[in-house]
């Protein structure tokens, strides 16, 4: 399925006072994507949709709209449409008064403008509340609202800051489904930013993962968790085991003073890399079934599986298993070549 | 028990002290009698004779309509500089805010004095223009006091989310943050109106030419010997300021109460 690219960020950069909060960065979105910019507070990623969006200035770079620069185009002149932080409402109209605030500006015919946004209502689920006061409306209404005053524009791209950072966990989950629909629905570009990766990972075609204004990694949930590039991506996406390792050759590793059989290649002769295991993918086995031996020091019980921390050598490793074994067992750790994740180390990628 | 009855009288006390003047005021309004000693009948004729005397009614017009302009030109004048000082950097805003609270705590008496200093080295003739303009000077920063809070309350991303519609800057303006923060505009605009109704000592020194407010004219006429009409004025005025004040506090809602 070959897309067309929708946006594109070329070399962006943005400072305040000599602090550089996105730098240089580059990306391509499709049309029809749900991409989603992952990161840490502070990483840039609301300034990056701001840009989009034209409520920042970049300091450097261009943003491209279809091929065509708008770095100078006004915010109202863009085809883009917003869902901000805390929604921004207009407390002083109705529902219906927020839906057709962006058509009475376009000057839309009266029956059209009323099938327009009875169509929003419909989609958000919000029939017969026309009429309603938005302060009477509770965070997850209000939170449609917001979606629906954007989307009946029908703009090309949804740009969405945080929007369910203010939902409690629950109603969270509920509306991450009902987003997921929408997007498919409408068939428009939804371009996302949180900080919770779940969420990310839940909802996105594309995750992008930024840290101190620099693009950390982009690509598929299941790339990003599997394939982390650098340490940051894989201590920031889920939980993970780090270590320093040496890569020999192609496919054999080497940590915690053994080697390994691995699946990764293209690393130059004895490189040393960043080696990763995630907690899920080590078995519990008796000590002599295993290649690595270690002594449990603390158990947590998290519902679906006991999360325990085992110290093996000089390094002490979460993992996560159905299968408990008690504080001070002598244990078994078993992976095979699959489960082990090899990256490059690079040095400007301390957390 | 008896602690309760002691805090009752005390402030019983307090209340009498604060509001007796103001009280014999009002009853000697209705006395039949011209002596201010005693008390010879009700009466609603001092009421009558206000209606009748045509300087009372001319400084009852002008008192309005100076109320009235110069209120309407200093809600439109700090409205527009609440918004600014609102989207001003940190430091701006809190040295204009402090230079803007100056006319505030400065004695009456101080800007009374400094305007005419002004309208007089300006060759300007006092009269209803200068008083007017003296008005609108000592309400501003009232209007802009009472238009910051509803601004601080509105959903900073508000503004952007018109422009992010489609509505240009000016639409945003007039069609989002005006009405957004209108509760203020109103309750700036009833302040500047009591207070403009209120003053003495600013519009005595900056009228001339045969205007004169309520507060005027109840002065002069005090120093030509009391009659019971002033009471009877007086009361009419606190009776309208009173009113006005009422309006206000209702108008407040938690935490944007004035400063006045």
């Amino acid at each position: 399925m070959l897309r067309r690219n929708i946006i594109e960020l070329r070399n962006l950069t943005k400072s305040y006072n000599d602090t550089v909060v996105v730098d240089a960065i580059n990306l391509l979105i499709r049309e029809n994507e749900f991409i989603t910019l992952l990161g840490p507070s502070g990483c840039g990623k609301t300034t990056t949709l701001r840009m989009i969006g034209g409520f920042e200035d970049p300091n450097d770079g261009d943003i491209f709209f279809e091929g065509t620069r708008i770095n100078n185009v006004p915010p109202y002149k863009r085809n883009i449409n917003t869902v901000f932080q805390k929604y921004a409402l207009f407390t002083h109209m109705n529902v219906y008064e927020n839906i057709a605030f962006g058509l009475r500006i376009k000057k839309v015919p009266n029956d059209e403008m009323k099938k327009r946004v009875q169509r929003m209502l419909k989609l958000v689920d919000l029939e017969g509340f026309e009429k309603r006061h938005v302060d009477s409306l509770s965070g997850g209404q209000q939170q449609r609202v917001a979606i629906a005053r954007a989307l009946v524009n029908e703009p090309k791209v949804l740009l969405l800051d945080e929007p369910l950072g203010a939902l409690d966990l629950k109603l969270r989950k509920e509306m991450q489904i009902e987003l997921m629909d929408m997007q498919k629905n409408v068939g428009i570009t939804f371009i996302y930013v949180t900080h919770d990766q779940e969420e990310a990972l839940t909802m996105s075609d594309t995750v992008v993962v930024m840290n101190n204004g620099v693009i950390q990694q982009v690509g598929s949930p299941v790339d990003i968790y599997n394939e982390p590039e650098n340490r940051f991506v894989a201590d920031f996406i889920g939980e993970s085991n780090i270590l320093e390792g040496i890569m020999h050759e192609d496919f054999l590793v080497s940590f915690s003073g053994r080697k390994f059989r691995c699946v990764d290649k293209g690393f130059s002769k004895d490189e040393p890399v960043d080696v990763v295991i995630r907690p899920e993918d080590i078995d519990v086995t008796s000590p002599e079934d295993a290649d690595l031996q270690g002594v449990v020091s603390s158990v947590v019980f998290k519902g679906v599986h006991y999360e325990m921390l085992v110290e093996s050598g000089d390094f002490e490793y979460m993992i996560q298993s159905t299968d408990m074994q008690p504080v001070g067992a002598g244990i078994g750790l078993k992976f095979g070549p699959e489960d082990i994740h090899v990256m490059k180390r690079g040095s400007d990628n301390e957390k | 028990m008896v602690g309760k009855i002691i805090k009752r009288t005390y402030m019983g006390l307090i209340f009498l002290f604060l509001y007796m003047p103001i009280l014999v005021l009002i009853v000697f309004s209705f006395n039949e009698s011209k002596s201010r000693g005693h008390w010879g009948g009700f009466t609603l004729k001092w009421y009558g004779e206000l209606f009748r005397d045509p300087d009372i009614t001319k400084a009852l017009y002008y008192t309005f309509l100076v109320a009235f302009l110069s209120s309407l030109i200093a809600t439109v004048i700090g409205t527009i500089s609440a918004i600014g000082i609102h989207n001003m950097g940190l430091l701006g805003k809190k040295v204009i805010l402090n230079v803007n609270y100056l006319p505030v705590l400065n004695p009456d008496i101080v800007t009374g004095v400094a305007l005419m200093t002004l309208f007089i080295s300006m060759n300007m003739r006092l009269g209803f223009t200068t008083m007017l303009i003296s008005h609108v000077v000592f309400n501003i920063p009232y209007v802009i006091l009472s238009v910051l809070p509803k601004l601080r309350q509105m959903n900073r991303h508000m503004a952007e989310a018109a422009l992010d519609l489609g509505a240009t800057p000016f639409y945003a303006m007039r069609k989002v943050i005006i009405p957004e923060i209108m509760p203020g505009v109103i309750t700036g605009a009833l302040m500047a109106f009591t207070l403009s109704v209120d003053d003495f000592v600013i519009s005595f020194f900056n009228t001339g030419s045969g205007v004169t407010n309520l507060s005027i004219i109840i002065f002069s006429m005090a120093r030509r010997g009391i009659k019971p009409s002033i009471n009877a004025l007086s009361t009419l005025m606190l009776i309208t300021v009173v009113i006005l004040l009422l309006i206000i506090n209702k108008r407040s809602t938690k935490g944007d109460e004035l400063i006045p």
